[in-house]
């Protein structure tokens, strides 16, 4: 027999500030307004999707000195959105992207035990850790991190805000009006915390929520990143949405998990995935051309080449060919505020490498840079789509994905009627929610399960 | 400014935890087993708007609650435990149509680039009824939940100690401290002009980036650089509140607040408040702008005003403790309530926030009885006349200080 089938996890990314989302398109809506995400989440409740999620950046991007405005710019504030998302929406999970290094664990673990209350057990915390002086600009504490310094802020970020999750244990409050007693113990919620960057102690003063801790979501690549998800979190947010990639990159983090006790199914592995579908794979691929030509204009493309030429790029033709020059290998100033820069770690040699494939191919700029920059991960009729994240997911490249659709709000709404329901009669997604909250969806344990099991 | 007669009131309830007095979670009606879920939240603030309040506030703090000023009080017989104020104002607003939503957020240890942009969007989830009741904390034990700062505290550790020099030093430093931080969240909130957006599909450009403005903030506690990252909101800015007994926070609604929460005792009391904050108004060059100082009451309200005081009296015996607060606390009808009111609005004060002492019976209270009564009078009004808490509130949507500098920079050039 044939293992059974993996049941497959799919979340929804609102659309947000990078390139993928084609603000352009008559279809695009505001990404602003709460009508956008109102719509976004019920499309995906009405699919049934595991979670909503949303990314966060805390200093607007700059390129050469300015504000970049070739993409979408601004976004709400997370926790009130989803806050507002749980008013319109009954079980969705609702993720929010927080940083460990300009926040207070106090603070933090205070809004997430008052989501997971106001959600009835459905939030979660993706903890990011961008730690630069050019985001510390907007905080009046904390300043900036040595970047060495990010994971060992974000562990002991996240244990204290579990110390404080687990300074109510659920029968503190008896509200018994004959007793006169509305705690039993006067001490709930008390913590004293030591550690290299807090020192706290105190009282918390949310009682335990639905889920007792919001689910733990972790983003970062690097290896320190990954042993921090291996350790500590319910769920990674990963960028390999290919076939090899994603199998290595699960292979490799699933792999991590023994040395700290867990097994292979604590750990989901989500990946952000892109996708075009169409009536037919001929219509998605043209679709998916011109869709690639929306997202990279020729501006577009000339910023992203200073990414790794971090330099001034402007006087360059995008429909010439590329720079002769080489990159600047000093200190990366152009582009301030991305993460996306630190991928290009070698420029010289990816410049070698990109003026070699666009002269072999004759590609100008525009063409390069679409050509090496914005592959969609999914392209297809629905049963194209539906059958290809099944076999992925059923060959181990991911747990599922998170989708990021390219239109706002409503780039979701075809996926959900068309793909969803063959998914479901591949008998690998969900027909109707089992449980009410995300951790029910994740098919994760309670962490006082866990807990009372060690 | 003298008032007309009979100009109508405004009026808002403040909520918290089962009703501002201590023993209110056992009364028969209490919904002491849901305080901390979304439905008993949603209920409150649909009855105000029932009742066509102008807003609700809801308290908050960074530590359980306590009858003692300066830390907690280890009792077990009153509500202790809250939820984030903000995420519940979010929480009830998508459910709501036209009441303002105000949560309280405490300056002392929260980042204003953080609180801008969360305020910003409950703006944007509410469609333009958003505000919120800036908080400082002297207390060391909430200092010691954040670790960042230590707090001298008080010589006796009692309210009464703010008068001392101790006192009243720590009390301008906290002040001057938030006086600063509502400065960065007008600021961030002004630091995108409205028609920034352009998506100019023919250049490419999603913004006007020079519609963006670094707010470049100095102060001595932080700095702030900006841009925020949120647009700016629907109301240009959300409305900010804040409560006050004594003249440096006086200072701080006269220079700094749209909304002022006082607690008069009387009629005279009230009127010398209100003189204090329109000198201070004048003082900070804002004698022109409207600032509603809204009088603070504690109220029991039953048809039979002797069911009131009983009903005060066996709370105040569960209590074990006459129950006393900062406000004047009211025991009485409707109907003499509204005599109240409207006495006191002769003394200036442009409206009411009152503190339900029991939630729900005396908010439903104030909806069914004091509101028809008060509209039978004329000096309530009789549907919900605006969008937007600012247009209920009368107040002005602000001019763009960004926007301003930048026509008035263009005006000279080209002179
Ligand atoms: C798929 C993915 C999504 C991310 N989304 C965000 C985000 O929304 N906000 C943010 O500040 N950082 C985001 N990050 C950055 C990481 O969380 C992390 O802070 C950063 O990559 C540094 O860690 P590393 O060196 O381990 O990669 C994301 C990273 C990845 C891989």
């Amino acid at each position: 027999m044939s293992k059974p089938l993996k049941q497959i996890h799919l979340a929804a990314h609102f659309p947000g500030v990078n390139n993928t989302t084609v603000w352009s398109d008559p279809q695009a809506g505001s990404h602003i307004e709460f009508s956008s995400f109102a719509h976004f989440a019920r499309t995906a409740e009405r699919a049934k999707f595991d979670f909503l999620f949303l990314a966060e950046g805390l200093r607007l991007r700059e390129q050469g000195g300015q504000i970049y405005d070739l993409d979408v710019v601004g976004r709400p504030d997370t926790f009130t959105v989803l806050a507002a998302l749980a008013a319109v929406t009954d079980r969705i999970g609702l993720t929010g992207t927080i940083n460990s290094t300009f926040n207070e664990p106090y603070e933090v673990a205070r809004q997430f035990a008052s989501l997971d209350h106001l959600s009835d057990g459905r939030a979660a915390w993706n903890v990011v850790t961008s730690w630069d002086a050019f985001t510390g600009e907007n905080f009046r504490r904390g300043g900036f991190l040595p970047q060495e310094e990010r994971y060992s802020r974000a562990r002991e970020f996240l244990a204290t805000a579990n110390e404080l999750f687990d300074s109510w244990h659920g029968d503190e409050i008896s509200a018994d009006p004959h007793t006169g007693a509305f705690l039993r113990d006067a001490r709930a919620g008390a913590f004293r915390h030591k550690g290299q960057h807090f020192e706290i102690e105190g009282q918390f003063n949310v009682p335990s929520s639905p889920q007792g801790r919001p689910v733990i979501f972790q983003a970062g690549d690097s290896d320190e990143g990954r042993e921090f998800a291996a350790s500590d979190a319910d769920a990674i947010f990963s960028r390999y949405s290919t076939l090899d990639e994603g199998q290595a990159f699960y292979t490799d983090v699933k792999g991590r998990l023994a040395k700290y006790g867990r097994t292979h199914d604590q750990l989901l592995i989500l990946p952000a995935a892109t996708f075009v579908l169409g009536d037919t794979d001929a219509q998605a691929r043209e679709l998916a051309h011109e869709v690639r030509r929306q997202q990279v204009s020729g501006a577009t493309a000339i910023k992203h080449l200073e990414f790794v030429w971090n330099r001034d790029l402007s006087g360059y033709d995008p429909d010439g060919p590329l720079p002769d020059v080489d990159p600047d290998l000093g200190e990366h100033t152009i582009a301030r505020g991305r993460a996306q820069v630190r991928m290009y770690r070698d420029p010289l040699a990816i410049a070698r490498e990109w003026r070699e494939r666009a002269a072999a191919n004759n590609w100008s700029i525009r063409d390069l840079v679409i050509e090496t920059g914005t592959r969609q991960s999914f392209i297809g009729s629905p049963a194209t789509i539906a059958r290809t994240i099944d076999e992925f997911v059923q060959a181990d490249a991911s747990d599922g994905f998170i989708l990021v659709p390219h239109i706002t709000p409503g780039g979701l709404d075809a996926f959900a009627d068309t793909v969803v329901p063959l998914l479901q009669e591949r008998g690998v997604f969900r027909t109707e929610y089992e449980g009410t909250t995300l951790r029910d969806h994740l098919g994760l344990a309670h962490p006082a399960t866990l807990r009372a099991a060690s | 400014m003298p008032r007309a007669p009979h100009a109508p009131l405004h009026l808002a309830v403040a909520l918290d935890g089962a009703g501002w007095h201590p023993a209110a979670w056992r009364e028969p009606g209490a919904r002491r087993d849901e305080l901390f879920t979304a439905g008993y939240w949603a209920d409150l603030v649909a009855e105000a708007e029932r009742g066509l309040l102008d807003f609700v506030t809801i308290e908050d703090s960074l530590s359980l609650q306590s009858s003692r000023y300066a830390g907690p009080d280890g009792r077990t017989d009153q509500v202790r435990g809250r939820l984030d104020a903000v995420l519940i104002a979010a929480r009830v607003a998508p459910l709501t149509r036209a009441i303002g939503v105000i949560p309280t957020a405490v300056l002392t240890h929260t980042e204003p680039f953080h609180l801008s942009k969360a305020i910003a969007t409950l703006d944007y989830v509410s469609t333009g009824r958003a505000g919120i009741q800036v908080r400082v904390s002297g207390r060391a034990d909430e200092a010691a939940h954040f670790g960042r700062r230590t707090l001298p505290g008080l010589p006796g550790q009692r309210v009464e100690d703010l008068a001392s020099a101790a006192g009243q030093e720590l009390l301008n430093e906290l002040f001057d401290e938030a006086a600063d931080y509502v400065e960065v969240l007008r600021r961030l909130w002004d630091s995108w002009e409205d028609d920034a957006e352009i998506r100019d599909a023919a250049t490419g450009r999603f913004i006007d980036r020079d519609k963006l403005h670094y707010i470049d903030f100095e102060g001595k506690h932080f700095s702030v650089k900006g841009p925020s990252i949120t647009p700016r909101p629907p109301q240009g800015q959300p409305v900010v509140a804040a409560l006050a007994h004594a003249s440096v926070p006086y200072r701080l609604i006269a220079r700094s607040a749209d909304v002022g929460f006082v607690t008069p005792h009387d009629a005279d009391d009230a009127r010398n408040i209100v003189a204090e904050i329109r000198d201070g108004q004048a003082a900070a060059g804002r004698a022109g702008e409207t600032v509603h100082v809204l009088g603070d009451l504690v109220v029991f309200l039953d048809d039979d005003p002797a069911a009131a005081a009983d009903r005060k009296a066996s709370l105040d015996e569960r209590a074990g403790a006459e129950y006393r607060s900062d406000a004047h606390v009211f025991t009485g009808t409707p109907d003499r309530l509204a005599d109240l009111l409207q006495e006191w609005a002769e003394a200036g004060l442009t409206g009411f926030r009152l503190r339900p002492a029991a939630l729900p019976h005396d908010l439903e209270q104030i909806t069914r009885r004091l509101v028809p009564e008060l509209q039978r009078r004329g000096a309530f009004r009789t549907a919900y006349e605006a969008g937007t808490l600012r247009a209920l509130l009368g107040l002005p949507r602000p001019a763009n200080r960004y926007a301003a500098a930048g026509e008035a920079a263009n005006a000279a050039v080209s002179a």
